[in-house]
């Protein structure tokens, strides 16, 4: 594992060594304030939260994340840089984790980008804290959820493309399971029992993200995306192997 | 020292090596010969531990590849085809990380290395220059100077001097030549007068396959007065 931090420090300045950092951060950040102002009417509905912030993260998330992961592995191959990487004394675990930590703290670094917002919130009203804290680190398991579904697609194909469009389609599902509209539809369109309906979404990032938006810290729920994490990176790990 | 068993490589259903071994000791440099496709790369990435064989088993100085594959990537120095490298980092951070990767993980370690290799492979023109605007001569030399960095036991080279120009090229050359005494090199190339110039052995391979494993003297010897081009193409002739 001692060769995680010089992977990760190539991997994090990497992104602000090409414009990927500036455009991903510029575009990300109008991208979630602008759904907060005029989708989620973060000053009409005059509740001092972020609520209309964090409730398009899990849509937001599907693009830009599928946009962050798609390269991890698919440009190590396309560049041909992959077999210097493998030949160097690092494990295949090493490197996947090496790659995955860094891009989670850049998403993170995204995320907390939105901290102007709280100042607003905190200068207009009197914000309930607790709710802003784990709205935020809900917001990051969740990135670290999809950014692993991201990673374990790139790694299939040395196309960016492709790996984009397969993790976006992947995303898609994972959050559509739990949409009340889709549930709804489950339950009442198809009238399948509730119990099933409560097993499909909950594989759903936005079933466990709605608790952190609440303020709930349920363990269950950061299980979810810590281990959602964990498996594909576990399977990531895998396909390079092969 | 370098020993490869019976390495058998298949992509799906074509057999790129069939059942290469040979051995290569200290103080050898080994130039590895054949034509185009006849499986001379392949055969380096299953050595280096980027491919795993198919059958077979690769050594390095007493070191499977496949059961210690960190323990053999420690010792070996790896030039790859076309000499890949990070296109956004300038050669200096480029070197920087390879140094740290190398476990020189402080400035006074890594220093010293990093200014040796830009020394010996004349990079310093280019350090602060971005690996994606350099020309292929230039990107050549960094994948060199990369290879050598920690100074190996063990060096896979696979064309070294493809892309450089005469200068570089006869500077490389010297460069191998003076470390062979204590190393174990092997070098892919396509160059004859270059193995005749820094080689001591040769191998050639054909359609995966080794057809000659001899001194370059026991070569010329085989095939009395011919030159080394004219022998390469009788053996390889059923390729083209
Ligand atoms: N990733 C791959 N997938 C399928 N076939 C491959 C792959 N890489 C190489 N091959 C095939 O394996 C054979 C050996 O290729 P290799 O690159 O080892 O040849 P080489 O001896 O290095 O040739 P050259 O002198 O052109 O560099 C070729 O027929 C090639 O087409
Ligand atoms: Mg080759």
């Amino acid at each position: 594992m001692s060769q995680i931090p010089p992977l990760f420090k190539r991997e994090f300045l990497g992104y602000f060594r090409s414009p990927v950092a500036y455009v991903f951060l510029v575009v990300f950040l109008m991208a979630s304030v602008g759904c907060a102002f005029f989708l989620g009417g973060f000053f009409r509905n005059e509740i001092a939260g972020l609520d209309s912030y964090f409730q398009f993260l899990p849509w937001l998330f599907i693009p830009f994340i599928s946009a962050v992961g798609m390269r991890l592995w698919s440009e190590e191959k396309r560049a041909g840089t992959i077999e210097l990487l493998f030949t160097l004394p690092v494990t295949t675990l090493e490197a996947v984790l090496g790659k995955f930590l860094a891009a989670w703290a850049f998403l993170c670094l995204a995320i907390l980008l939105s901290f102007p917002m709280v100042l607003t919130v905190a200068y207009l009203g009197d914000p309930d804290w607790g709710v802003l804290a784990s709205s935020y680190l809900g917001s990051m398991l969740m990135a670290g959820g999809f950014l692993g579904v991201c990673s374990l697609t790139s790694a299939f194909t040395k196309n960016q493309v492709v790996s984009f469009v397969l993790s976006v389609f992947v995303c898609f599902l994972l959050v559509l399971l739990g949409w009340s509209v889709f549930t709804d539809f489950l339950g009442g369109y198809l009238a399948l029992p509730a119990w099933l309906v409560d097993v499909v979404s909950n594989f759903s990032f936005k079933t466990h993200f709605d608790a952190f938006a609440k303020g709930i810290i349920d363990p269950k729920d950061v299980m979810f995306f810590l281990s959602l994490a964990g498996f594909c990176l576990f399977l990531n790990v895998l396909v390079l192997d092969r | 020292m370098i020993e490869v068993k019976g390495l058998v490589k298949d992509y799906g259903a074509l057999r790129a090596v069939n059942g290469v071994s040979f051995t290569v000791r200290r103080g050898d440099v080994l130039g590895f010969l054949g034509p185009n496709g006849a499986g001379k790369s392949t055969t380096m990435k299953m050595i280096t531990g980027f491919l795993r064989p198919t059958a077979g088993s690769a050594l390095v100085n007493g070191h499977d590849v496949t059961a210690e594959p960190v323990v053999v990537k420690r010792l070996v120095g790896y030039l790859p085809e076309n000499a890949p490298a990070y296109p956004e980092m300038t050669v200096g951070e480029f070197l920087g990380f390879i140094a740290e990767i190398r476990g020189f993980r402080t400035v006074e370690l890594s220093r010293p290395r990093i200014e040796h290799v830009i020394d010996l492979c004349h990079l310093g023109p280019v350090r602060r220059q971005s690996i994606e605007t350099l020309s292929k001569g230039y990107k050549q030399r960094v994948g060199f100077a990369q290879a050598l960095l920690h100074d190996p036991p063990v060096l896979v080279l696979d064309e070294p001097t493809d892309g450089l120009d005469p200068n570089q090229k006869h500077e490389v050359r010297s460069i191998i030549k003076q470390m062979a005494a204590e190393k174990t090199v092997i070098l892919s190339t396509h160059i004859l007068e270059e193995v005749e110039a820094i080689c001591t052995r040769v191998i050639i391979i054909s359609r995966g396959q080794v057809v000659v494993d001899d001194t370059l003297d026991g070569l010329r010897a085989r095939h009395a007065g011919a030159r080394l081009d004219e022998i390469f193409r009788q053996l390889t002739q059923t390729d083209t």
